[in-house]
């Protein structure tokens, strides 16, 4: 990934130096960043009361299955760790064994006021956002937010992925992926 | 009823008992930490309260006794409820386990341990339970600020 | 000769059946659980502690979020309690008494509900998940409708409710009660015959009566081992005891007639509810202490008196007399004991929170001691405990 000299001056990006200056690689991003955004697989976390907002969207009245995500139990098999509930700092090793243990490319989601800063806890024993800690994509405000919140939150990460650039050239190892 | 039981236990435990009280249609009895078991034992067997509901402690900080541990206990057949209170002085901040008379003591003990700083002697068990392993400190006494000791105080009013 | 030796398996606080985050750390001999030590404390928010630097209203919110899938039942166990340190519990008005009755019957088949859906999806019946959820969104939109949030309602107020019943809440509820038993019977049709269910429930993760006692199980759990014993009907509250109910109680002891109880509560539930609808009366729906009580929202928005009551009222607080209670009241999951100080200030002195699942799971390593690994994920699911209440 090239750094911008001076404004005007376009960076050097790396895949030209490898492919040439023939190839573009937009359209091979958009087709990763759609699969992608399209199967997002959390990993099962809930913590505490936004726990049960999130199973309750993954019931049948706001399913959460028609927008391709499905709820895996190990770390290794999931893209996006939706933290819903109260991170306290006895859990936090635990989360972040869990999350080293994701492959990339991963996503954090901070659903709730508890998770996004602490929420009404400002205790002794309540870590004030889990963003003290990991990288987080999209905070989900309410306690707990109504169903209809996280998924509009989902849809946020997924526009967030859809905006991206070069991972198709990450994905065949030229060059880093450049965040939207 | 309940009056008939505190009664019997002032005649039989008359040096330990300390104080009586009644406050909204409930008793406490207030005794001498070292006849708790004691004290507990007889109320199990002879005036069947056979349920301790709760066990925690309490911290009176600038009193002394600055502790004091309070047994919530219930008779399933007659339905009545009581109140029994150990004082328990700061420097020597420790109480005989009641877990051999009743086993449900065990991990509100540990709790009282852990969050206010009161060990109970001959406990199977006694360690942190609801506060990482390497905590220092006891969160429950009044004089552990409420945000923990590495952060700013809230400075806002919260009542 | 090979030696024989045992192996300790995390079933770590990520873990797809506990109910939360609570860690399992098993000692296992092949498939047979030699030990099995809890591990809690990672949902500990200090909500006693909090309570201590707030006052008695402010308080209020704390505790939906003890036991987050029966809120109204904490905020009933509270409210109840905070009036008895006041000593205003005869002066709560008939209309309030019945619709906490209404409302905490409602939360019970609530809680009844999503034990259900887990238990029986960590054994393997996925469908009653979707079924039981089902139910729940119609209870959660009730919930809704009356509070305005879904799940962490603060309803009650010390003194009665914060607001009265909306226009078609009573329809509403009646219709969800003419057609739960319904739901029931699908319930039971799915598990109760099936010899999967069957297998995997019967004789699974017992405790005998005298043990549950002296452990101090509540709740279900104690009725499935044949003590009868239920605060409703015992130490009423709230007008409890004019409501006309069966306390269930079974002697097996096991998993089995652990689920077969909680689902005869749901059914007296909706039994006490359609009793509830009937005694409903136009009323007030707030006591007449002025120095506790809120006033009502029309003086507050209408007159200067109502606006300064309530400001002095939210922005001081009121000062108890100095004291102590503990009030203990039958929520799904066993007894919910409050044991509130009062030192004469607007603040609790101590708020002390006796949850039933912390209590309740102090049985868990007796019941699987001996008993296969599979088991444990049975026999965490009957004692049906949360993390939220057992950690505050």
């Amino acid at each position: 990934m090239g750094v911008v000299k001076a404004v005007g001056e376009a960076p050097e990006a790396e895949h030209t130096k490898v492919l040439g200056n023939n190839i573009m690689t937009t359209s091979l991003d958009l087709v990763v960043n759609w699969s992608r955004s399209r199967s997002l697989w959390p990993l099962t976390f809930g913590l505490a009361c936004c726990a049960i907002e999130m199973m309750s969207t993954g019931a049948a009245r706001f399913d959460l299955d028609r927008m391709g995500v499905l709820f895996r139990a190990s770390p290794r098999q999931s893209d996006v760790v939706i933290i819903a509930g109260t991170v306290t700092y006895k859990m936090l090793p635990v989360i972040q064994v869990l999350y080293e243990q994701m492959p990339e490319p991963k996503y954090v989601v901070a659903m709730g006021a508890c998770a996004s800063s602490g929420g009404i806890f400002d205790t002794y024993s309540v870590v004030q956002g889990i963003d003290q800690f990991l990288p987080v994509d999209v905070y989900i405000p309410g306690c707990p937010p109504r169903p209809e919140g996280l998924l509009y939150g989902l849809i946020k990460l997924q526009e967030k992925i859809m905006r991206e650039r070069n991972t198709f050239g990450a994905a065949i190892g030229a060059g880093n992926v450049i965040p939207g | 009823m309940s009056q008939a039981v505190v009664a019997k236990l002032k005649s039989v435990f008359a040096a330990s008992v300390l104080e009586v009280k009644e406050h909204r249609g409930e008793m406490t009895v207030t005794v001498k930490k070292e006849d708790i078991v004691a004290i507990c034992q007889f109320l199990k067997d002879e005036a069947g309260y056979n349920f301790l509901c709760d066990l925690c402690g309490v911290d009176y900080l600038g009193q002394q006794p600055r502790f004091m541990v309070v047994y919530n206990l219930y008779n399933i057949t007659t339905k009545e409820r009581l109140r029994v209170k150990v004082p328990v002085a700061e420097e020597d901040a420790a109480v005989d386990t009641v877990s051999t008379v009743w086993t449900t003591a065990n991990w509100p003990e540990r709790e009282c341990w852990d969050l206010m700083g009161i060990s109970f002697n001959n406990h199977p068990d006694l360690r942190r339970i609801l506060m990482p392993a390497d905590w220092v400190g006891y969160p429950l006494r009044k004089d552990y600020p409420l945000q923990g000791p590495d952060r700013e105080t809230y400075q806002g009013r919260l009542s | 000769m090979a030696k024989k030796e045992t192996m300790t398996i995390n079933m770590g606080p990520q873990h797809p059946s506990t109910h939360g985050v609570l860690q399992l750390v098993l000692e296992l001999d092949g498939e047979i659980v030699v030990d099995a030590v809890p591990h809690i404390g990672f949902l500990h928010r200090g909500v006693e502690k909090l309570a201590e630097n707030r006052s008695y209203h402010r308080a209020l919110p704390l505790t939906d979020r003890l036991d987050y899938l029966a809120p109204m039942s904490n905020n009933l166990g509270y409210v109840l309690a905070v009036e008895k340190l006041l000593g205003i519990t005869e002066l709560i008005p008939e209309r309030a008494k019945v619709v906490r009755v209404m409302m905490a019957e409602i939360t019970r088949i609530k809680s009844h509900l999503v034990w259900l859906a887990t238990h029986a999806l960590d054994i393997g019946a996925m469908t009653v998940f979707l079924y039981c959820f089902r139910e729940r969104e119609q209870i959660m939109d009730m919930y809704e409708n009356i509070s305005g949030a879904r799940m962490t309602s603060n309803y009650f107020r010390v003194g009665g409710l914060s607001l009265d019943l909306p226009e078609g809440f009573e329809a509403d509820v009646l219709s969800f009660i003419n057609d739960m038993p319904g739901h029931l019977e699908t319930y039971e049709g799915l598990l109760t015959g099936n010899k999967i269910w069957q297998k995997r429930t019967i004789g699974v993760a017992k405790i005998g009566g005298e043990d549950a006692i002296d452990i101090g199980l509540t709740g279900p759990v104690l009725r499935a081992s044949g003590v009868d014993w239920d605060l409703r009907r015992d130490n009423p509250y709230s007008g409890y005891e004019d409501y006309d109910f069966k306390v269930i109680t079974r002697d097996g002891c096991d998993t089995f007639d652990r689920y077969k109880n909680r689902l005869d509560e749901m059914r007296e539930s909706c039994k006490i509810i359609h009793q509830a609808l009937d005694k409903l009366q136009p009323g007030p729906i707030m006591a007449d202490v002025p120095s506790v009580c809120l006033p009502a929202k029309k003086d507050v928005a209408n007159s200067i008196e109502g606006l300064i009551h309530h400001f002095k009222i939210i922005t001081e607080g009121f000062k108890p007399e100095p004291g102590e209670i503990y009030q203990g009241i039958e929520a799904p999951k066993g007894e919910l004991g409050f044991y509130l100080i009062s030192d004469g200030s607007a603040n609790p002195f101590r708020m002390k929170i006796r949850p039933p699942s912390f209590v309740n799971l102090q049985a868990l390593p007796q019941m699987v001691r001996g008993k296969m690994l599979a088991d444990v994920v049975a026999a965490i699911g009957t004692l049906d405990i949360v993390l939220g209440e057992i950690d505050r």
